[in-house]
């Protein structure tokens, strides 16, 4: 696994920059990986949906699909895509430190 | 007397009964509940669009593979009340229990997309092959297509045998060569995934099996709705996917009863101990089978190997003993690439689908994640093992627990 060092932060990632390990995880490296990904600042509606999908994962042991983050998180879709752009459920995933969705191969 | 009820009698229900009839004394009643006496072959679904199996080759009683001293019951379940350890019926009769095990499965819930159940479009020219009405309707709409646009569609995760989509992409790619009109026919595999292989070693593997065939990839498409007007796949991000055939894999969710008695989560699928099946709210409740929440392929396959471990299980939690066995999300499965040739995945909650051999006995080593005719073969002589040996509850000569004997570890493959 290879390890990544951002300014003072040093984390174990995969080969596409997805955090391994989600205690590796704080809100000061979120704030940095979201530059990463094209997002200047977070808002409370940002940190809104990464504190669910955290939340949410920690009991389910996966990471939260755009439905459930719809039906069981309250959040609008439409929101979502206008928050991160183009594709959401996999930037929310890498800001919160957790696995992107995948199937079974 | 002690009271078993397990509630739906497909694959996995009907092996609980065959191995816990045999487990459990003569002070116990077992009583399987279903709606119908339908027992489906689903893997077969996959084929019968192609016209490669019969519709009616697929069902058998279900009755007929219930085995003597369990009670199978043709009746319609309204819900559980777990406080009261009570089913209650459709038709308003109650079946008390000491113990339940909902295995009661998923289906494809095709009115859950705007657009898609519009008289327009619907087993016109969008179709899913997830039921065989739906399956046996595609077959007669793919053998009357001339060509034009086809879309193969995911609509998201969880869905039940994941790669079956892929399957029907290199099959329909397969069918169309044979029948002399490929070129006439476009085909676009739509995922709302980042890839259609999504784990690394895979993905590598596999990633030019599709440019290979002509597919064509959408990825990170969020369906929103069809526009049975204009025959368009629309996604939240804008897009519009023109289609002459849809061919959709409709949301996956849990029973109905499960839903009404409030055991599910936002899909229907009841919130269990990934390692023993134990339900979370109830402690005398487990879920077996495509019902449970638990983080793996909802697969035959899987409630084969969860079957393999549980019936242990079962016996130390009605005696109050900690439970012996962990069940490691062990799946494997085999995948359909068209052309008489076949992948075998094999891989469980930690381990990702890997390249190598596995050592199967009698088949000889099967390849991993590459192309083979011996697989393409261990896919069609799954059949009669399904019906011969996987319902009886025999055990088949695979490990329940995953094994790494004969895996390349990811990162040292060629």
């Amino acid at each position: 696994m290879p390890t990544n060092t951002i300014d003072q932060f040093t984390f174990e990632v995969n080969d596409e920059g997805f955090l391994t390990d989600r205690n590796q995880w704080s809100k000061e490296l979120c704030e940095v990986l979201a530059e990463l990904v094209g997002i200047e600042h977070l808002t409370p509606e940002h940190w809104a949906t990464i504190e669910f999908m955290r939340d949410d994962s920690a009991k389910s042991g996966v990471t939260p699909t755009l439905r459930r983050m719809q039906t069981v998180g309250g959040f609008d879709v439409r929101e979502l895509y206008q928050l991160f752009p183009g594709k959401p459920v996999k930037k929310m995933a890498y800001l919160s430190g957790l696995p992107k969705p995948v199937g079974c191969v | 007397m002690n009271k078993l009820v397990i509630l739906g009698a497909g694959t996995a229900g009907t092996m609980l009964s065959n191995t816990l009839r045999r487990a459990l004394d003569s002070d116990w009643s077992i009583t399987v509940i279903d709606q119908d006496d339908n027992h489906q072959y689903q893997p077969g679904f996959l084929f019968v669009p192609f016209g490669k199996m019969a519709p009616k080759r697929l069902i058998r009683s279900r009755r007929g593979l219930i085995p003597d001293g369990v009670d199978f019951r043709q009746r319609a379940v309204a819900k559980v009340h777990p406080q009261r350890n009570l089913v209650e019926l459709a038709d308003g009769d109650e079946v008390e229990y000491d113990w339940l095990i909902i295995a009661s499965g998923c289906t494809p819930r095709p009115e859950g997309m705007p657009g898609l159940t519009d008289d327009r479009v619907w087993q016109e020219s969008a179709f899913d092959f997830y039921t065989l009405d739906g399956a046996t309707k595609l077959r007669d709409a793919m053998s009357a297509f001339e060509g034009g646009r086809v879309l193969v569609h995911i609509s998201e995760m969880p869905i039940k045998c994941p790669v079956a989509p892929l399957e029907f992409a290199f099959l329909a790619d397969d069918y169309f060569r044979k029948r002399r009109i490929r070129h006439k026919v476009d085909i676009t595999y739509v995922t709302p995934l980042d890839g259609a292989f999504t784990k690394p070693v895979a993905s590598s593997k596999l990633g030019g099996l599709l440019e290979d065939r002509s597919i064509r990839v959408q990825t990170d498409f969020a369906v929103e709705s069809v526009d049975p007007e204009q025959r368009t796949l629309n996604s939240y991000d804008g897009r519009a996917l023109p289609f002459d055939l849809l061919v959709t894999v409709p949301v996956n969710m849990g029973a109905q009863f499960v839903i009404d008695s409030g055991l599910g989560d936002d899909l229907g699928y009841v919130p269990v101990d990934k390692h023993t099946l134990r339900a979370d709210a109830h402690d005398n409740i487990f879920v077996v089978g495509d019902a449970a929440n638990v983080p793996t392929s909802k697969a035959g396959a899987v409630a084969h190997f969860e079957v393999e471990m549980f019936t242990d299980n079962f016996l130390a939690a009605v005696q109050g003993k900690p439970l012996p066995n962990r069940f490691d999300g062990h799946a494997n499965c085999f995948v359909e690439a068209g052309r008489g040739q076949a992948l075998l995945l094999d891989f469980n909650y930690d381990t990702e689908p890997l390249t190598g051999v596995f050592p199967a006995p009698v088949f000889g080593p099967m390849k991993l994640l590459g192309l083979s005719r011996i697989n393409h073969l261990g896919k069609l002589a799954f059949e009669h093992i399904y019906w011969n040996m996987l319902m009886k509850g025999r055990r088949l000569p695979v490990p329940t627990e995953m094994s790494m004997r004969g895996k390349v570890p990811a990162g040292e493959e060629n």
